[in-house]
């Protein structure tokens, strides 16, 4: 286990350092000068020269290169561009609602998607199957600002039932649910299809296979023969798509708050972006990938949990 | 010598086999299929089917509703919004189909030459990959087009930049099968040179998977391109995109919802249609998997 733990972090911090040499030369390499478009075109030189001696763009590449490394494996990604505070501080203030998007979308994705795979293949080959495996094929097809767009017309404009702006602060809890509603659900039919459809396969392959065959010839009621013995024997695909589409998940929700005017990561990178403010971009995106990265490890460990076969090496 | 004695028979079994294959296709996949050339048609054709010009404003149509003028509503300059669809549809269909053609070249070349070279290639291609990968693809995507300038081309290259990783991974497993088998054994025995026996004879074997890949990386390709014109990181305006479209009729959500809605539909079905075309075509190569998609 600890061997494993070793080299999966081992590799996990490699990713991470590719990265973050890919950021910072995709940074410098692009054309246009950052103090130019902080200060406009007519800036004098002598204002430009001073920005650059505060950027740290006088520098020598290698040295900015070493400054940024050292710096970034210190929790410290430099100052924005533009409001001058902290980029750790500017993410850390936007990244709870991210999160709290993120998981409910999840977990309300896995409560509705496994049980629709199951029956879609308990009942294989007859309407609901049918009918699940069109919706999921929809699912699959609807970009994720699609669905945002539908709910909010006829959840939020026509029926009235939640606020049409989720702006992700609310007096009670109820409030807050209320708001965070829409957005989930946008998210999590999203994290559904993808889930019914994994476990709709992978309990196509385990109900034909023997061990279920046994356990149904020993007298083990239809019910706990799907959920217990098929089902725990489908955990490790599903886990893995979870862990594959919690960081699409992630990235889809830019839009999600796009949508519901609601705050978060995915707002905070287009103000980023439209304000070219390049130190906050390179932060952000080393935030998004150090989410992958720990999901990914996270997937890695869950496997020994689910399946007391999973030896790490 | 062996391919003049093998290569009379082989057009033959060739045509006979496609036909058997496209036999197995399901009546979904050709639904797809029809979709799909239906809206390139339709994308050909866009100045003979469209009623009006695309970039034609008319302050007297804005936010007109369907009808007998305007057959999908006007958006809020008055603009018919079905000219633009048929518009639009030529850059949806363009920048999908060529990122994936770009994917599907450069991910395949990576992913076979790390599978048969193997060894220290291997480890540091897929290492790249994998770190290409560890990036969520839109939040890519949106950076590399941000950064570059929202060109066609950049926008082309940025969702290439996304797809390829998972052309290199499926040509490197499916080399990697193939490698050591009896046929490749026999090219090496015969003296061919690496590049021939990887292009020439492992290649055709791994296709079918690549295709498959490619036809479902379509409709990723063509959900990203709609996301990020969505963001407004598109083509830049007036040039109609459906992503675009939406992007404006959602600031009108509140006076004309089908401003948003009508464009939606359509990156829908064509999203839908290639879809169906990945999952029909992975079902008839694979038929273990036909009821496990």
């Amino acid at each position: 286990m600890l061997p494993f733990l070793i080299k999966r972090l081992g590799f996990a911090a490699l990713t991470l350092f590719c990265v973050l040499t890919l950021v910072f030369l995709i940074v410098r390499i692009l054309p246009g000068d950052p103090a130019l478009v902080i200060l406009g075109d007519q800036a004098s030189p002598a204002s430009i020269a001073a920005l650059h001696k505060r950027l740290g763009l006088d520098q020598p590449v290698l040295v900015q290169y070493g400054q940024f490394l050292l710096q970034a494996v210190q929790g410290n990604l430099g100052n924005s561009m533009v409001t001058g505070r902290p980029v750790s501080e500017e993410i850390l203030a936007v990244l709870p609602y991210t999160m709290e998007l993120t998981i409910a979308a999840l977990i309300l994705g896995v409560l509705l998607g496994v049980p629709a795979g199951v029956w879609a293949a308990v009942k294989r080959n007859r309407l609901p199957d049918y009918v699940l495996r069109f919706i999921s094929l929809l699912g699959l097809s609807l970009p994720a600002f699609v669905a945002a767009i539908i709910l909010l017309m006829v959840f939020a404009i026509q029926l009235r039932w939640f606020p049409v702006i989720s702006a992700g602060t609310g007096e009670t809890i109820a409030d807050r649910l209320r708001q965070m509603a829409l957005p989930t659900i946008a998210l999590a039919l999203i994290m559904m299809t993808y889930i019914t459809r994994v476990t709709r396969s992978a309990m196509l392959e385990v109900l034909s296979q023997d061990f279920v065959r046994t356990a149904r010839a020993k007298g083990a009621s239809p019910a706990t023969v799907v959920w217990k013995h098929a089902l725990g024997n489908c955990l490790i695909p599903i886990t893995t798509v979870v862990g594959l589409y919690l960081g699409i998940l992630i990235g889809n929700s830019v839009l999600t708050e796009i949508v519901f005017s609601r705050p978060g990561l995915g707002k905070l990178i287009l103000t980023a972006l439209t304000q070219r403010d390049y130190t906050l971009l390179q932060g952000m995106i080393v935030v998004y990938t150090l989410m992958v990265v720990v999901v990914n490890l996270l997937t890695d460990l869950t496997y020994g949990i689910l399946d007391p076969r999973v030896q790490y090496k | 010598m062996t391919d003049t004695t093998v290569a009379p028979s082989t057009p033959i079994d060739r045509k006979s086999s496609i036909r058997a294959f496209l036999g197995q296709l399901n009546a979904s996949t050709w639904i797809g299929v029809f979709i799909v050339l239906a809206l390139v048609l339709a994308a050909i054709f866009a100045p003979q089917l469209a009623t009006h010009s695309p970039a034609r404003q008319s302050i007297m149509d804005q936010l007109a509703l369907p009808g007998s003028q305007f057959w999908l509503g006007a958006d809020q300059f008055g603009r018919d919004i079905w000219t633009r669809l048929l518009y639009g549809a030529r850059y949806s269909l363009t920048i999908g189909m060529s990122a994936i053609l770009v994917a599907l070249v450069v991910g395949t070349v990576i992913g076979m030459i790390a599978g048969y070279v193997g060894g220290r290639i291997d480890i540091i291609f897929m290492q790249v990959m994998d770190v290409v990968l560890a990036f969520p693809s839109l939040i890519l995507g949106l950076a590399l087009v941000a950064l570059m300038g929202a060109t066609l081309t950049n926008i082309i290259i940025a969702i290439a930049f996304t797809a390829t990783p998972a052309f290199a991974r499926i040509a490197r497993a499916g080399v990697i099968t193939q490698r050591d088998r009896e046929y490749v054994q026999a090219c090496r025995a015969m003296g061919f040179s690496g590049p021939r026996i990887l292009f020439r004879h492992i290649m055709p074997a791994i296709l079918p998977e690549v295709m498959v890949m490619a036809s479902l990386w379509m409709a990723t390709a063509v959900r990203t391109e709609a996301s990020l014109a969505f963001i407004g990181l598109g083509l830049a305006p007036p040039t109609p995109t459906w992503g675009g479209m939406v992007r404006d009729g959602f600031d009108n959500i509140l006076s004309a919802f089908h401003l948003a809605i009508i464009p939606s539909l359509a990156i829908l079905l064509l999203v839908l249609a290639f879809n169906l075309i990945g999952d029909g075509l992975r079902d008839a190569i694979d038929p273990r998997l036909k009821d496990a998609s």
